[in-house]
């Protein structure tokens, strides 16, 4: 198995923040990676170590097998799009996409001109005249353009209207067709982009909370209601993410550990009401657990 | 073909399911060529992976057969083996939630078996 990313143990601590705590994880070639968590989770950071922007303070950082700082090897086939990308003052729009072109071995420029095209960019105006929406195309279209046997995506899309965003979703899934390359793409928007993902990764508060096959965490879960007395017969011994109770009634939900369809149609005979959970609702589940597990330990310890 | 994917269900047996119904329905006939997985993933806007497991799966079921650098085509009695398997799910699926909800509001097996009658020939 020939792996784009390996990390072991990646920490990096501030004086006194720990903001990426003891992560291990596996990026397999020519996958597309969500890396989900909410603000301040350590998307960046880690995105940053990953492209040797910022030093590991502790663990092993392995980018196509080597250590990426100032490793040419490995920095031109890493092609890093972050949201506050900063460009030289006076360039233009082509200015910056014959840097590009110069910086990315695999740089298709006849794609690139047709993403130019698609995204209605002026490749005359001056970078610090672009809406924030364009500033926002131009990354993409690098990204891209690129090729970049890893390309990194740290929400690219602020500012982007919805046809824009539905534009770089179906331009990345018809171009990875056929050139495929490791895709890690930071996200909020899981419900958007969800189905593009092959695999994804949950950060936590600098922790790594999930790291799975998006299709086997669809379906993971699901919610029942009712009464509460019901409801909390049904879910003694499973593997509770949340519980909402208004008045009597409880909507409460669970894992499915054991067999897709045995507990659903288990808590429909107890006549509760079975629900699906989203996957996004699945991931918001999961950081809020790990919410409550973190303050019940600080409790255990004071 | 159809609509967008559910978010809540693994995503490759979405994408047997709409090949099976297309078999189903003679949308998609025995000996024809079936959509590749790379026609599939940008219909649904879906990771080409995951398109390629819901075909394969079809392929394990012996629904669909690949002929080596052409493509995937649905096998002779594809539609019979999809209209088996939607058959055992149909009891799972429809009947036994039927009898629940029925249940729940006190409407008898008669009753029930008499609504089923007018429906059908309603429809």
């Amino acid at each position: 198995m020939t792996y784009a990313v390996e990390v072991i143990g990646l920490t990096k601590t501030y004086s006194d923040v720990t903001a990426v705590d003891n992560v291990s994880f596996k990026l397999e070639a020519d996958k597309i990676y969500g890396l989900l968590g909410s603000n301040g989770a350590g998307k960046t950071t880690i995105m940053h170590m990953l492209t040797a922007q910022q030093f590991e303070t502790s663990g092993t950082l392995r980018v196509f097998g080597e250590h990426p700082y100032e490793n040419n090897h490995v920095l031109p086939q890493v092609c890093f799009i972050k949201e506050s990308q900063k460009y030289p003052d006076n360039y233009n729009v082509r200015d910056v996409l014959a840097i590009a072109a110069e910086l990315y071995p695999n740089w298709d420029q006849s794609f690139a001109m047709s993403l130019v095209e698609a995204f209605q960019l002026p490749l005359k105006r001056n970078m610090k005249k672009l809406s924030r929406g364009m500033l926002s195309s131009v990354g993409i279209l690098i990204g891209l353009a690129s090729r970049a046997p890893l390309t990194i995506f740290d929400e690219p899309y602020l500012g982007l209207d919805a046809e824009k965003r539905q534009l770089f979703y179906d331009r990345l899934l018809e171009d990875y067709a056929e050139h495929p390359r490791t895709i890690l793409l930071s996200t909020h928007l899981i419900d958007e982009v969800g189905t593009m993902l092959e695999h994804v990764l949950l950060i936590h508060r600098g922790r790594l909370l999930l790291d799975e096959e998006t299709d086997s965490l669809r379906g993971r879960a699901f919610s029942v209601s009712g009464p509460a007395a019901v409801v909390d017969r049904f879910t003694a011994g499973r593997t509770i993410i949340d519980r909402q109770q208004l008045g009597g009634l409880v909507t409460a939900s669970i894992l499915n550990d054991a067999g897709a369809a045995s507990g659903q149609s288990e808590a429909e005979s107890l006549g509760l009401t079975v629900a699906p959970v989203s996957l996004q609702q699945l991931t918001v589940y999961y950081t809020r657990l790990h919410n409550r597990d973190a303050s019940s330990n600080k409790g255990a310890e004071q | 073909m159809g609509p967008a994917m559910d978010d809540t269900r693994p995503i490759f047996l979405q994408i047997a399911e709409r090949i099976e119904d297309d078999i189903i329905e003679g949308t998609l006939e025995e000996e024809a060529q079936a959509p590749s997985t790379t026609q599939i993933a940008a219909f649904y806007h879906i990771n080409p992976a995951t398109a390629a497991k819901g075909v394969n799966l079809l392929v394990d079921e012996g629904i669909l057969y690949k002929k080596r650098g052409i493509g995937m085509f649905v096998a002779t009695g594809a539609r019979q083996i999809a209209l088996t398997k939607r058959k055992e799910q149909f009891y799972e699926q429809y009947i036994v939630s039927l009898i629940r909800e029925a249940n729940r509001l006190g409407i008898t097996t008669e009753q029930l078996s008499d609504m089923i009658k007018k429906g059908a020939v309603q429809q």
